[in-house]
């Protein structure tokens, strides 16, 4: 199984297993790791799932969607590897996926 | 509640022909006795077309999914066409502000505001919110009745205004008597025109008050202040006054009474449940999840409004274009089918944040991590000092008259010493 790690605004790190299939959002909310809240419960209707898509990753987890894009234009701390975590997928691809939370959702 | 007045709002709910029923009368917000209609559309017309009522033709929106996927859908469903609220209004009269916009313009100045009430900022304004706190939870009277709505629910929330403007602080009741203006309707029986000649100057003194701090601010170097910020950004540092004025009465209103109805309804669900107050007490990590409930079970804001700008097909159900879409948040979380066991209040349910009282798209609260940090800290803060076991709610609260602002006018309460 794909496994992922989540890494905190204070540097702990969380590495666990998400089936293919998956999202970033769920696998995280599902195993209480925190930092990523998912309060629309994955509809990218809220950004309060936005994560820092490691550099090395972030073309393997492929663009932003339209209303991706509209929720993530007002997320703070917007970078180029911001992602919504409920629109990103597991696949055997993304095996080792890192991703960093923002100091907070909004 | 009265039980016999709830039986009777339930036979009247169900004995309506379902064709004629308009959930939006205000007095059934007042006497608490909406559920049982609520309940009605969700489980027999959840996109319910009402053709006649004091605000025209509507349709409701009653279940969670379909009000997401109205919420979501800015492109078939407009802010700006016909604003915000059931109650249709002139575009002229309108104050234009960006909860009532569409993008590109509505874009440009939630980015403005948004800042000031993220999550780097709370942390900064923390400090300052629990001093205000801890001086108005420790000056309550002891043994004699008062009205927890003014001397905390509102006293805080006014406070808290007044620092996010930056406003002078012994005049911030300024802040709630212009809120109150804002968002007080028409009364029975007034006309548009005796409203509007009441309102009106009003808000002009409201106006010309921030237009004087933004004069003064305007030339000094930029803070981190809502006038300030508003005054120094590129995107609305040229707004025109109505504008400048229709911003101003948003972050007003909308930081103002919906935080104040929260911070009552928490002590009266807390007073009517006090199984949920004792978990919370023993368990200090539920705090979190009893605030998001708090805001769910309050739902502060009963509806929101949409104008559909294209045809839409919503629950088997034709929406035209034109056609008025109330997505009523008060309804969505009270659905079985999103929430568990939803007309009950509890603190530690599983996904305790997946409510509507925020909203959900573009528009979503912009101030909703300001909003249960308040809430939060009054109640760190009262648990702290053991006022939990010392508060007694002795009486009924009152609600405000509105299908709008979902609150409390009064809520009677005494503190043992």
């Amino acid at each position: 199984m794909p496994k992922i790690t989540y890494i905190e605004v204070t540097g702990t790190e969380h590495q666990i297993d998400v089936p293919c299939g998956t999202t970033i959002m769920r696998g995280a909310v599902d195993n209480g790791i925190p930092g990523i809240d998912g309060d629309c419960g994955g509809e990218c209707a809220c950004a309060t799932c936005h994560v820092y898509v490691d550099e090395a990753w972030l073309t393997k987890t492929g663009e932003r969607t339209e209303s991706e894009e509209a929720l993530l234009s007002f997320a703070d701390g917007l970078e180029t590897n911001s992602r919504l975590g409920c629109q990103i997928r597991m696949t055997d691809v993304l095996d080792g996926l890192r991703v960093r939370m923002p100091l907070g959702q909004h | 509640m009265d039980a016999h007045v709830m039986q009777d709002a339930r036979a009247a709910a169900y004995a309506s022909p379902l064709d004629k029923l308009d959930v939006s009368e205000p007095t059934r917000f007042q006497n608490d006795t909406i559920w049982p209609y609520f309940e009605r559309l969700r489980k027999e017309d959840p996109v319910h077309y009402c053709t006649e009522s004091q605000f025209g033709s509507y349709w409701s929106v009653t279940k969670f999914k379909d009000i997401m996927a109205v919420d979501t859908n800015h492109a078939a469903f407009s802010s700006e066409a016909g604003g915000i609220t059931i109650l249709d209004r002139k575009v002229e009269d309108r104050t234009p502000n960006f909860i009532s916009m569409d993008p590109p313009k509505h874009d440009d100045q939630r980015r403005t505001v948004s800042p000031i009430v993220a999550p780097a900022n709370l942390a900064n304004l923390e400090s300052l919110i629990r001093s205000r706190v801890c001086t108005i939870l420790d000056s309550l009277p002891r043994n004699e009745t008062f009205n927890w709505v003014e001397k905390v629910s509102i006293e805080l929330t006014t406070q808290m205004l007044a620092t996010l403007f930056d406003f002078p602080f012994e005049e911030r009741k300024l802040l709630t008597y212009w809120s109150d203006v804002a968002s007080t309707g028409p009364q029975p029986g007034q006309s548009m025109e005796e409203w509007s000649k009441w309102r009106d100057p009003i808000l002009f003194e409201c106006l010309k008050y921030f237009t004087r701090l933004w004069n003064e601010r305007i030339n000094k170097e930029p803070k981190f202040d809502l006038i300030s910020m508003l005054a120094h950004s590129p995107a609305t540092r040229n707004m025109q006054p109505r504008e400048f004025l229709g911003n101003l009465i948003l972050l007003i209103v909308g930081g103002n009474d919906t935080t104040r109805n929260s911070l009552s309804g928490g002590l009266w669900f807390m007073s009517q449940n006090p199984d949920q107050l004792k978990k919370l007490r023993d368990n200090a990590a539920l705090m979190p999840s009893a605030v998001s409930e708090i805001i769910r079970y309050q739902t502060p804001l009963a509806h929101m409004r949409r104008t559909a700008i294209k045809d839409f097909a919503l629950g088997g159900k034709q929406i035209k274009a034109g056609d008025k879409v109330v997505m009523w948040y008060i309804s969505g979380n009270r659905d079985d089918e999103a929430i568990d066991r939803p007309n009950d209040f509890v603190i530690d349910r599983k996904n305790p944040r997946h409510h509507l009282s925020f909203g959900f798209g573009i528009h979503r609260c912009v101030g909703n991590r300001l909003a249960e940090m308040q809430l939060r800290i009054v109640w760190e803060e009262i648990l702290k000092r053991g006022l939990d076991s010392k508060i007694e709610v002795v009486g009924e609260p009152e609600r405000v008259l509105s299908n709008f602002v979902h609150g409390y006018s009064a809520l009677p309460v005494r503190v043992a010493a």
